[in-house]
């Protein structure tokens, strides 16, 4: 289905990042899959996709780094040629109260999750205008509708993407490229096995089905928005969260 | 992948012989599954039209005639369904009509029959299979909202407040069925090229495709798709969702 494709998956060696890489790469296309820390893991899960057929390459860099956004899409295009898909799903936590909340722990969380996106999607975004087509999807969270107590800044990049998405997709309505939001809620990731056992429980206790959700279930959202036939979903946001949020 | 990754499944599609809700039934039983068109009198010929397109799916699409917006007619169409098919694994609540005119204008009648078929509707059919996919503990509901559930629209009152109705009734249901593996969703499509816009006058269609980012109508077939992956067994953790397909209209 995506033959001769090229996907860029920010934070995309491991987590919902890997899951979306390891789908799309399933699916044909080549996928370069970024990283900013762990080398060694990010090598690792290159190699375990390779040596099951797929194509798939991983470029280090911060996305809350303009520059090193240029370079990597730069390398990409050097190497591979062409740009199709961008998935924006590099994220971060540093989960503090307000009270306790420096305005570094502040930034650091805005410029990876929100400014991040800006600059990959600023990044690609000329070469997919030429090309006249492309898609954007954008990783949020649920959380960024709901709130959440010592997510202040976490829940503030995940709805700034709401703003940026919509806008975005308006510019890009009659240019052949969309922009979506796929808005997880608790999945089961290194990310979320980090918050404590019993808070842990707590969340699952409030998730209607009763369980986290699986990277594999976002992927194939992800996947979906990709496709050349969904070119009608644009500034949309879909959520996969078990019932936590509707 | 396997080639009739649907086999085995029954679908209802309610409005499912033609406009989005054919689509729908095609796409469904193109994956393999038995696809239960439920539809009034006319449709019935609709539905040996839409056979007709289909190559070796068609045999897998069936015609059952029942108002919706009559409970009755709901549950003896279910039961017949369940006792030629053996089961129930997915219901599309597709059936929808419009009677529009600015509040001024509109009757009592043309209220009640739009909230009838297209909120009432749903809610019997839903009614009437929620006991047996609790039963099998498995169930896929999709509720065919529209982008005027978000937006409202000019002389589209009863239209408008049914679709934005089915959004709540999406909710509730998802909220009491998630522990049985039963998923409740809505998509809404934006204007999409079928019969029911095209009967719109001229002047509504040209605004409407003006309010259009991407400036077109959708086809049909972008919507049955949508359709298509939520009522996949893999979309099991999204529940309570609506997915737009509107080409930008509202976000």
């Amino acid at each position: 289905m995506f033959e001769g494709r090229v996907a860029i998956v920010t934070g995309g060696t491991r987590g919902i990042g890997g899951a979306i890489t390891e789908t799309i790469s399933k699916a044909g296309a080549h996928v370069a899959a970024g990283y900013s820390k762990g080398k060694d893991k990010a090598e690792e899960c290159v190699e375990n996709l390779r040596s099951n057929g797929a194509s798939v390459s991983c470029h280090q860099g911060r996305v809350d780094d303009f520059e090193d956004c240029k370079r990597v899409v730069g390398e990409v295009l050097d190497r591979f040629g062409r740009v199709d898909f961008l998935v924006n799903n590099a994220g971060i936590t540093v989960d503090k109260t307000m009270r306790k909340m420096s305005p570094e722990d502040w930034h650091n969380v805005i410029d990876v999750n929100l400014s991040g996106t800006f600059n990959m999607t600023k990044a690609v975004l000329e070469h997919m205008i030429e090309r006249g087509s492309g898609r954007i999807v954008n990783i949020s969270s649920v959380i960024g509708e709901t709130g959440n107590i010592g997510q202040a800044n976490y829940a503030a990049s995940k709805a700034g993407l709401f703003g940026f998405t919509k806008s975005l997709a308006l510019e890009l309505a009659n240019k052949g490229i969309t922009v979506n939001i796929v808005a997880p809620g608790f999945i089961a990731t290194e990310m979320v096995s980090s918050i404590p056992e019993t808070a842990l429980q707590k969340v699952v206790d409030k998730i209607p089905v009763r369980r986290l959700g699986a990277p594999q279930e976002v992927a194939r959202i992800v996947k979906f928005l990709l496709e050349d036939d969904s070119s009608y979903i644009t500034g949309a946001i879909y959520t996969v969260n078990g019932g936590l949020d509707m | 992948m396997s080639l009739n990754p649907l086999a085995g499944r029954v679908a209802i599609v309610t409005g499912g012989s033609r406009g989005i809700g054919g689509a729908v039934s095609g796409a469904l039983a193109n994956d393999g599954a038995v696809v239960a068109v439920v539809g009034v009198a006319p449709d019935r010929e609709r539905t040996h039209e839409l056979r007709a397109s289909l190559n070796g799916a068609a045999q897998r699409v069936h015609f059952y005639e029942a108002d919706v917006s009559d409970p009755e007619q709901c549950e003896a169409a279910v039961r017949t369904v369940i006792a030629d098919h053996g089961h129930i694994d997915i219901l599309v609540n597709n059936a929808g009509i419009t009677k529009d005119h600015t509040v001024r204008k509109m009757t009592l009648d043309e209220w009640r029959d739009v909230l009838d078929v297209n909120l009432s509707g749903p809610f019997f059919m839903i009614r009437t299979v929620l006991d047996h996919m609790v039963e099998r503990n498995y169930g896929r509901i999709v509720n065919i909202s529209s982008v005027v559930a978000r937006t409202g629209n000019f002389g589209q009152a009863n239209y408008a407040a049914a679709k934005s109705g089915l959004l709540g009734l999406t909710k509730s249901v998802a909220l009491e069925m998630a522990r049985y593996n039963v998923t409740v969703n809505a998509v809404a499509p934006g204007f999409t090229r079928t019969e029911m816009v095209a009967a719109m006058p001229q002047a509504a269609i040209d605004v409407a495709l003006s309010r259009t980012p991407e400036q077109r109508l959708g086809e049909p077939q972008e919507i049955a798709r949508v359709v298509r992956f939520l009522v996949d067994e893999n979309s099991a953790f999204i529940t309570g969702a609506t997915y737009d397909v509107n080409g930008g209209m509202y976000m």
